[in-house]
Parts: structure tokens; C-alpha cells; sequence
């Protein structure tokens, strides 16, 4: 027996829906021309004023907004609320070293917690159940998402956060943990520690899991499934547009809904900006429709995927995305963080190298292993042992504080960085996804 | 006499010795010594040869990386006690040693030479040889 957080927006007719999604666009799209004048400009760029917008069909009238906008307006340019009505910023690492600051009113922490909510109870999740929330906690999106729904759904909440896996198991066995939210890999290095320790599926009190924040495959979720004893439901979500719970899988795992009374998807051609025809793939674009501080309109996520609308046997009537099949440009999702090659070279000229770099990703026991080779130079070359060791240790610390995540730092021979005609070969992605 | 030490970068993976050798051994370079210190994954190889300049070159050429340090080469009486009289004078200076290896004495009287780097080459060098002992020059090692 299927079960919803929201049964009446979650199964609207289709008619109900775009009537929402009219009446939201609308509104929206006229009060970020009142009060945002980034945005206000772009549509002067592009000739449209809110007239033109008069329902959801309109939507492709206007400009869109892509990652270089959220750097060139850092940090307030696309604040549409006054300070004083925000309640709190997410954040996540950026191309050249900038992050993108999300800003939330309650309204939009609501709406957001709400989401997750939806995800969790079509987990099959209930306030009888006992939710451990092993996505890291803080500036990234992902602890604070699923903490929110779990409140929402009167789950008994366990903030654990990401790592101690030792304790992560602890919790699990003593408060019967039921559903657990991290990301797969993690997910699959805890189902593998506890199989090591002699917890076998049946002896695991987990029912079900919500993972999400990277790549993952159908194999990996039959196999973390096996190991837990759980069934495995993939959420997705990004920073800009509110963080996980942008969509979400129900008990039919096959495409993610929506939640398009808040969030408009469209898929366009990656090279033209033309909007695609339901059921082609393109890149994901997604407008905030109810949002208030931070409404992206019409934002280029980089995700390649497909939408659909085809009836969903579980009664839902949002449109489905499929799992994104990777990404329009070079960003790389490690440990669920965001990496671009871009930033490890930013790190690597602060501190005097030259960019002849190599990062090499992998995984190791089910967790992302993110290495840094860095060619040696004669200027770097001393006879001091303890000053190069040093050296690499500060280039470790440069790429934590930029990255978020560790990173080792490998210094190897001069011009051994493998190149292919005449160019660097940046990326080595030996996970098997 | 301060003596010029190579120190060459080496990357910890097999064959990488091998190749330096190599590429000393077509240019005709002798080693007359050699110490390798490791990290765990990377090392330098010290070496100290019959033409520096030369070594430097090849080395170069072949793509290493490498640089040229100031060291102390002393003889030491072939005997028990030799290396202990030699770091007494050392310490008495409070000069701290960096590393330290040996190779054999080029006079061929079976005596041995301690190759060392230390904090400050100067003060040890005057006080090594104001106790006697006998300092080696480029040209002499």
C-alpha cells in the first residue's frame, strides 16, 4: 500500500498541477523583475518584461541562468529577499574556488524539509520509524535535507552525519535504526563493514535507505540492497535549487519524481538552449516556482537526462526524471562533493607549481579515493627531505580547504604525467559506476 | 672544502634507480658514492661523482630532476672508534647532522670517508680540522 506525505499535491491531476504551476510562474516571475535586478536585466537583455509570461507554456521566453551567473552575482546578486527575512545559507564548492551560497527563508527551509518529507514516507518511512542521518552535516545540503523531513515525518531522528563508521553501526544495532540516509558508496562500505563484523541482512534492523548525492549504478543498488537487507531508493537534489529531495524515488524505483509543484523541469539541447520534446535527452533545467530567497530561473544544471510523464503506478502524478547519465561539463561528484579539475589547479598555482597535475579518482572498499599527482619541478626540488614532505602536506591542506574533501598528494617524476598528443591527460576516473 | 653532492628526485616506483644509473653509465660518470633516502612514496638519491658537471647534464637531459648540495667529506681511521671521535668534535660545535654516509678513501690506504650535511658547514669544518682531521676536496674524492 502505497503511501504519500501529501497525497492531494503529490497526486494531483496533471490539470491541477499545471494550474500551480501557471499561477506560481507568474507571480515568480514578476516579483524577481520587481526586486532582483540581475534578473531584471537578463530578461531586458532578452526582450521579455513579466507580460509575456503568462503561464508555464511561456517559460521558454525567458533567459536562462547558469553556474557563470551565480559567480559573477556571489554573494547577493541574486538575493530576492531582504537579509532580514533569511533564515540560512547551504553552500557547495564552485568552479575556480567559488562556492555558490544558497540562502533560504523559512518559507523555503518549509518547502525544502518538505520535500525530503515526501521522499521518506515514499520510503515507506512513518513517525514509528527511527531515521539515522549519515549525510555530513553543515554547509552541505545533504544532513540538513533529510534531518528537516525526517522532523516533518515524526521519525525518531538520529544525526550521526557522515564518518566514526563504528559509531554509525553502534546506532544502528542499539536504536534499531530503520531507514538510513547517505550516499551509496557510503551506504556500501557500511553493509560491507557490518558484514565483516557478522551481521548478516536479517540480523540488520535497517528497512530501507535513501541515498543519493552521486553516481551510482542499478548493480550497486541490487548489492547494498543484499548486503542491508533493505530496499534502496535514490533521491536526487542540488544546492542551487533547494538540495536533496528535488526528486525523488517511490516504491516502483524507476525514475525519480519531481517535485514539480515547486520545481519546473525542462530538458533542452545542451548547444542550442532549444527545449527538447518530452522523452529526449538533454540537459536538465530547473525553475524555483515558489522559492523566495534564492528562485533559480530557469537553471542549467549540466545533469544530461530524460523526462516523463507517463502514470507512474504508484499513484504519484509528478513527472519523472531518470538517473542522470553524467554531466555536460568536467565536474567530477567525490564522496558526494563536487570537484572540478579547475579548482585543484587553482590550489596548485597559489602555491607556486606548475599545472601539470593528474587526479586520479578511484574506489576503495565502496569509498572514493580522490588522488593528486603533481609532477616535480626543479624549483620545488630541495635535498631536504622534511621540506618537500612539508611542502606536500601544505598542498594537502590547500586542496582540503578548497575541495572540502581530502585529497592525496603524490609527487612523481618529471614529465610521467601520462599525455596524449601532446595534451595532459587531467582525469582518471577508475570508479566502475 | 665543502665537496658537491647530486641529489636527485626519484619517484618510488620500480626501475627508476636503474634508469639514473643508466644514464650515468652512458656518459661515462663514476660514482664514488651514493645514499638513498626514502619517503613513502618518493626518494632522493645522493650521489657524489667523478665529474659533476658532466652527471649534472646527463641527468638533466634525461628529464631529472636534480640539484647540487654543499657536503663534508672527512677521512676516518679505518678502526673502532673512527666515526665516534669524528661526531665528538661535531657535537662538542653544536652542529646538528642532516645525514651522513661513507664510500672509501681514494688513497688507497684502506682508510674510510664520511659524506655529511650539516646545519652549518663552515663551523664544522674548522673544528674537524683544527682537531686534525683530514678534510677531502672535489678534485682529491
Amino acid at each position: 500500500m502505497e503511501r504519500y506525505y501529501q497525497p492531494e499535491i503529490e497526486c494531483a491531476p496533471r490539470e491541477e498541477i499545471v494550474r500551480m504551476q501557471n499561477e506560481k510562474l507568474v507571480k515568480q516571475i514578476r516579483r524577481v523583475w520587481d526586486v532582483v535586478p540581475y534578473y531584471r536585466k537578463k530578461m531586458q537583455e532578452k526582450g521579455v518584461t513579466p507580460d509575456d509570461i503568462k503561464s508555464i507554456d511561456d517559460i521558454h521566453k525567458l533567459p536562462f541562468l547558469s553556474k557563470a551567473d551565480l559567480r559573477e552575482a556571489y554573494p547577493y546578486g541574486l538575493l530576492a529577499k531582504p537579509l532580514k527575512d533569511c533564515v540560512r545559507i547551504q553552500s557547495t564548492s564552485g568552479t575556480t574556488g567559488k562556492r555558490v551560497v544558497a540562502f533560504y527563508t523559512q518559507h523555503d527551509i518549509d518547502l525544502w524539509e518538505e520535500c525530503c518529507a515526501r521522499a521518506i514516507v515514499a520510503a515507506g518511512g512513518t513517525n514509528e520509524d527511527v531515521c539515522q542521518v549519515s549525510y555530513g552535516y553543515g554547509l552541505f545540503t545533504g544532513g540538513p535535507g533529510l534531518n528537516g523531513g525526517s522532523h516533518k515525518v515524526g521519525c525518531l531522528t538520529v544525526p550521526t552525519s557522515s564518518g566514526n563508521t563504528e559509531r554509525q553501526i553502534m546506532f544502528i544495532m542499539d536504536l534499531q535504526a530503520t531507514i538510513l540516509c547517505c550516499t551509496p558508496s557510503y551506504a556500501a562500505y557500511l553493509g560491507e563493514t557490518m558484514k565483516e563484523m557478522g551481521y548478516g541482512p536479517d540480523d540488520i534492523p535497517l528497512k530501507a535507505g535513501i541515498f543519493g548525492a552521486e553516481a551510482w549504478s542499478e548493480e550497486m543498488r541490487r548489492d547494498i540492497e543484499k548486503t542491508l537487507g533493505i530496499k534502496a531508493y535514490d533521491i536526487y537534489g542540488l544546492t542551487e535549487i533547494s538540495g536533496p529531495g528535488v526528486s525523488f524515488e517511490c516504491s516502483e524505483q524507476h525514475g525519480m519524481h519531481i517535485n514539480e509543484d515547486h520545481f519546473y523541469a525542462e530538458i533542452i539541447d545542451p548547444d542550442t538552449g532549444e527545449v527538447l520534446p518530452e522523452g529526449q535527452q538533454g540537459e536538465l533545467v530547473f525553475t524555483c516556482l515558489d522559492k523566495e530567497a534564492f528562485p533559480m530561473i530557469r537553471y542549467r544544471t549540466r545533469d544530461i537526462c530524460v523526462l516523463t510523464r507517463e502514470k507512474c503506478s504508484c499513484g504519484r502524478t509528478h513527472v519523472r526524471m531518470r538517473k542522470p547519465q553524467g554531466r555536460t561539463d568536467d565536474m567530477l561528484i567525490i564522496r558526494g562533493v563536487n570537484v572540478f579539475p579547475s579548482q585543484i589547479e587553482t590550489v596548485l598555482l597559489n602555491q607556486g607549481y606548475a599545472p601539470n597535475y593528474q587526479i586520479v579518482v578511484d574506489r576503495v572498499n565502496n569509498t572514493d579515493t580522490l588522488e593528486v599527482l603533481v609532477e616535480m619541478t626543479p624549483e620545488m626540488f630541495t635535498d631536504n627531505l622534511g621540506d618537500i614532505a612539508d611542502r606536500q602536506a601544505k598542498l594537502g591542506a590547500g586542496l582540503l580547504s578548497m575541495l572540502g574533501i581530502k585529497a592525496k598528494v603524490s609527487l612523481v617524476a618529471p614529465k610521467s604525467i601520462t599525455r596524449s598528443e601532446g595534451k595532459a591527460v587531467r582525469v582518471i576516473d577508475r570508479r566502475k559506476i | 672544502m665543502s665537496v658537491k653532492q647530486i641529489s636527485v628526485f626519484l619517484e618510488n616506483k620500480p626501475g627508476m634507480l636503474n634508469q639514473l644509473t643508466a644514464e650515468l653509465a652512458k656518459s661515462g660518470v663514476n660514482m664514488r658514492a651514493l645514499s638513498l633516502a626514502e619517503t613513502k612514496d618518493f626518494g632522493i638519491a645522493r650521489i657524489i661523482a667523478d665529474d659533476t658537471l658532466g652527471a649534472m647534464n646527463a641527468l638533466k637531459e634525461a628529464g631529472f630532476v636534480a640539484s647540487l648540495t654543499p657536503v663534508l667529506a672527512f677521512e676516518i681511521p679505518n678502526e673502532a672508534g673512527g666515526l665516534n671521535k669524528l661526531l665528538g668534535i661535531i657535537t662538542d660545535a653544536n652542529v646538528n647532522v642532516e645525514y651522513m654516509y661513507s664510500c672509501l678513501s681514494p688513497r688507497g690506504n684502506s682508510e674510510a670517508v664520511m659524506i655529511f650535511r650539516v646545519a652549518n658547514t663552515q663551523a664544522s669544518e674548522s673544528a674537524l680540522q683544527a682537531r686534525g682531521l683530514w678534510s677531502l676536496t672535489q678534485e682529491e674524492i
